[in-house]
């Protein structure tokens, strides 16, 4: 086997030394009726080019270039080259949770620069080291504002992606079990888009540990945040708000009067791979960093006065604290909170706005060229969005993304999966790298529905 | 026994040298600010694509939402960021450099075929949202990933979504307190041996379920009557090491897996320690209900500085009907769909399937191992173990006198004499060119040096490290300070971990 650096002969010395007479002795352990003396029922060895040659043909199964204008929680943005050419050096690659700080200040070093860009997009003091995605960071921050307050209460907009919310409730189970239904859905303006401020404020009491909104949310609409936090601060509920387009932050105004943020930072240069890995975080004001799951990086000093980073607050953490840690989190995201710092360094101060800029610019156009056709139209035109917007079509949205995979282009999603009262709509995303004649292709194809429809 | 660590028997210096120390001799690093420091106002290191599209007036489509203050990201040209990254990665130790013995995180070699299959643009750049019929290369990944760990571990069925290890204890327990539930029977503890690792207890309560600590017996393993008196009729399961974290497979786990049934408990397995078992026994077979895997750890996919991980979880089929949604079913014409219509589901524990950038680093492994391959892996990672053990058990204490598998965990009771602890010792192998094994873990052994060599490690390499560790256990006796200051030769000194968490300084900010 190509990745064991021994010979038989050496096996055998050092069994030798060991003084075991076989290998098997090794494993004498274990009682006989469980020691597999078979082998296993999977795939023969292979060779490397048999390897490359079998995900080649898999990844080959469908037409590699399509323009695809789905968003919704994971959007494609170019990524600079250099992002996988650095992440791929082995000193970052094959590095691990940087325990042992004295030979990990590169890892703790690029994590510390990560938590402050974080901090300084979302508006918040602190960022953490990264959590598993915006999903599972969502139900972090939201069990991080029931331990803030003590209070059990969880408001969440029904605008929040639906995957996140489902995965909230699945956290919220064990507490629901033994105090009823703690996590409520508020709903949505049908007009705007937007989170049901009065409806909110009607739900909103003195048992809410938080509201939670998405921002841009599901919709691709900007929420009204200054108004939101104000209804839930009256009460003494925190504000989260989680946010699955980072990329938004460059023009978008960030949610400063949050008390916690929770980011999926997929956008910033982590490939679309199928929904995974991606980058959660969770950022939050300086009073609550003690409340904080996942590792964090601190600045010191050595022996000597020369700057370092360490892992810090660990006593917030399992390892130490085992069943009354504020998660169980332990591995996260590292190298992936890596490539997001590259990402944000490459781009910088006015890359990042610029970028949000074509973004807006795309989508803007898009939202356009597409509701002027036939029986087409924006939905939630009361409020703003960032690059996703919902269209509504008479036509079945089957028919039409029919035509649009004849042009090899995946359309907009259907948002009936989890919006009954959203039949006919869809769910339109498009980033920097979409070229015009893409979207001018779909417009045709989109307008080009049969007179019987 | 030390001439490997003499400068002439390594063959790279020459006679009377004084710097070489063991495999090291010192180099450059070079300095390198926070890229913050770095960063000067009109310098760019990106270019975007000519906008095709009439360009717009943010503040005219996002009113009050505009951002009017950027975010002070720092402003670098290309070639200055790879510099700073490139210098950064210097400062770390790395698999790819030398052995990474860190106990029960199995650091072992991560094969470049894997970068290079999980980058093939189909793979890298598929949407989740794409319909399945698109999605059908994808979907040969996961299925053929997940028959192979069902395989591997005899179990009936299997979910991929968690996101690490810590994630798929929690599913897993999930399951357990799902099928508990089903059967009109919710219990309330959960019963973690002392020498587990702090997720286990973490996710339990995390979950719902009080803790009950059971102690280890005089072998560190699971003490069978002390198990029997303490399960009873709200006991919903035992969560389980094995091999334990002092690498000592659980010889009676048949009767632990009776005892917990005869009571209708769950046994559960916390699959870190899957190295020293794959392709020789398999849990399924030895009475685990569900368990999780670590794919960064067993099978090979990049620990990364810290993750990303990925967990999936096994398990009979009697718990299927709980597993998280979607699962993969194969239709009529073999065509392949997620199926989200499962009533019984726990629910999601993740967006979208799962970090399947990790499914396919890990598949291509299992492909390039294949079973014979595997099982020599897992040979190898117990040979290894023993190795250490046979060659430093006459210097470091051996707690438990019990057969080691994959790791190896000594106390540092003898160089507590000198004022010397395990976490001195762990310092002072940086010195010798090594990253340190798993400091004061697990909690049963007072002074725990816990290591696990991997198979990863040829018996050269192997030989250094022990030359290392015995030249380290002479230099307690003869001058303890020269442990106790170390490391001697690293960028940065021990640095101070107290100030830093009595005032965290979590965030560079601009000097005013």
């Amino acid at each position: 086997m190509r990745y064991l650096p021994k010979s038989d002969a050496e096996r055998a010395a050092m069994l030798r030394e060991i003084g075991a007479s076989s290998i098997d002795d090794l494993f004498a352990v274990i009682p006989e009726e469980y020691r597999l003396a078979r082998d296993l029922d999977i795939p023969r060895q292979m060779g490397e080019s048999e390897i490359v040659e079998w995900f080649r043909s898999a990844a080959a199964k469908y037409t590699v270039r399509h323009t695809s204008f789905l968003g919704a929680g994971v959007y494609r943005h170019y990524r600079p080259c250099i992002i996988d050419s650095l992440v791929q050096r082995g000193e970052f690659l094959t590095s691990y949770t940087p325990y042992q700080a004295e030979i990990t200040q590169g890892t703790l070093q690029a994590i510390f620069e990560f938590q402050t860009m974080i901090a300084e997009l979302t508006g918040m003091d602190v960022a953490n080291a990264s959590m598993y995605d915006g999903s599972t960071g969502a139900a972090e921050a939201v069990m991080m504002a029931v331990r803030v307050t003590g209070r059990d209460g969880v408001l969440v907009a029904r605008t929040v992606h639906p995957e996140y919310r489902e995965v909230m409730h699945t956290y919220a189970q064990h507490r629901e079990a033994e105090t009823g239904d703690v996590m409520r859905e508020v709903g949505y303006d049908p007009d705007s888009g937007r989170i049901d401020l009065a409806a909110l404020e009607a739900a909103v009491t003195d048992q809410t540990a938080c509201v939670l909104v998405q921002s841009p949310n599901f919709f691709g609409i900007i929420e009204d945040i200054p108004a939101i936090a104000d209804i839930a601060h009256k009460k003494g509920a925190l504000l989260v708000v989680s946010i699955a387009e980072a990329i938004s932050l460059g023009i978008v105004r960030p949610p400063v009067e949050a008390d916690i943020v929770s980011m999926e930072a997929q956008s910033f240069g982590v490939a679309l791979c199928y929904g995974g890995p991606y980058c959660g975080v969770i950022a939050a004001k300086e009073k609550y960093v003690r409340q904080m799951p996942g590792r964090l990086v601190g600045q010191t000093t050595d022996r000597n006065g020369y700057r370092g980073f360490v892992l810090t607050l660990s006593t917030r953490e399992q390892h130490i604290r085992r069943e009354k840690a504020t998660s169980n989190i332990c591995t996260n995201q590292a190298l992936v909170a890596l490539m997001a710092t590259i990402f944000l360094t490459v781009y910088g101060k006015e890359g990042i706005r610029e970028l949000a800029e074509h973004n807006l610019a795309k989508s803007a156009y898009t939202a356009q060229v597409l509701a002027a056709g036939p029986g087409a139209r924006l939905r939630f035109t009361g409020a703003p969005r960032f690059h996703e917007f919902v269209l509504h079509t008479d036509e079945d949205p089957a028919a039409w993304h029919h035509r649009l995979h004849e042009e090899k282009i995946v359309g907009g999603l259907e948002l009936n999966r989890w919006y009954p009262e959203l039949d006919h709509a869809t769910l339109w995303c498009t980033t920097e790298i979409v070229p015009r004649e893409k979207i001018d292709i779909a417009a045709k194809q989109l307008a080009a529905v049969s007179v019987e429809a | 026994m030390s001439n490997v660590l003499t400068p002439e028997a390594s063959g790279t210096a020459p006679a009377g040298d004084t710097r070489t120390l063991g495999k090291v001799r010192p180099h450059q690093t070079q300095n390198e600010a926070l890229v913050f420091e770095k960063s000067s106002p009109g310098k760019k290191a990106y270019r975007l694509a000519q906008l095709d599209v009439p360009a717009v007036d943010p503040g005219a489509l996002l009113g009050d939402a505009v951002r009017r203050e950027p975010g002070e990201l720092p402003e670098l040209s290309e070639i200055e960021i790879i510099r700073h990254f490139t210098r950064l990665s210097t400062w770390n130790y790395a698999i790819d450099l030398g052995m990474y013995p860190l106990g029960s995180c199995t650091m072992k070699y991560n094969p470049r075929v894997n970068e290079l299959v999980a980058r093939i643009e189909g793979l890298a750049e598929a949407h989740p949202y794409r319909p399945d019929f698109l999605a059908q290369g994808q979907l040969d990944v996961v299925d053929l990933l997940q028959k192979c760990l069902i395989e591997i571990t005899g179990m009936d069925a299997i979910t991929m979504q968690p996101a690490a290890g810590a994630h798929g204890e929690f599913t897993g327990i999930l399951l357990t307190r799902a099928w508990h539930q089903s059967q009109g029977d919710p219990r309330r503890t959960v019963i973690i041996p002392d020498s587990a690792h702090g997720t286990n207890p973490a996710t339990a309560a995390i979950c719902g379920y009080s803790v009950e600590n059971l102690k280890s017996n005089a072998e560190g393993g699971i003490d069978l009557e002390a198990l029997a008196r303490q399960v009873n009729d709200q006991t919903a399961a035992l969560m389980l090491t094995n091999p334990s974290t002092i690498g000592v497979f659980e010889s009676q786990i048949h009767k632990i897996a009776e005892i917990l049934h005869a009571n209708g408990a769950l046994l559960y397995m916390d699959g870190a320690n899957m190295n020293a078992l794959c392709g020789k026994t398999r849990p399924g077979d030895f009475g685990v209900d569900v368990m999780h895997l670590n794919l960064h750890k067993t099978f090979s996919t990049p620990h990364g500085g810290g993750g990303p991980g990925c967990g999936p979880v096994a398990c009979k089929a009697f718990l299927e009907p709980f597993l998280p949604i979607p699962v993969l079913v194969k239709d009529e014409n073999g065509d392949k769909h997620w199926n989200y219509d499962r009533p019984q589901s726990v629910g999601r524990v993740r967006a979208f399937f799962g970090n399947f950038g990790m499914f396919v680093r890990a598949l291509a492994y299992i492909l390039a191992n294949g079973p014979d391959g595997l099982r020599q892996t897992t040979e190898d990672a117990v040979l290894n173990a023993n190795y250490i053990r046979k060659k430093l058990e006459d210097v470091y204490d051996l707690p438990y006198n019990t057969p080691s598998m994959h790791e190896v965990v000594f106390s540092d009771r003898r160089q507590l004499k000198n004022g010397v602890r395990t976490g001195d010792i762990a310092k002072r192998l940086i010195d010798y060119g090594f990253h340190p094994y798993t400091v004061s873990f697990p909690l049963i052994v007072h002074g725990a040096l816990m290591i696990e060599p991997t198979e990863s490690e040829s018996r050269e390499e192997l030989d250094l490290f022990v030359a290392a560790m015995r030249q380290i256990a002479r230099e307690v006796e003869e001058n303890p300070q020269l442990v106790l200051d170390a490391p001697h030769s690293t960028r940065v000194s021990r640095l101070d971990e107290t100030t830093a968490a009595r005032k965290p300084i979590l965030r560079y900010r601009k000097p005013a």
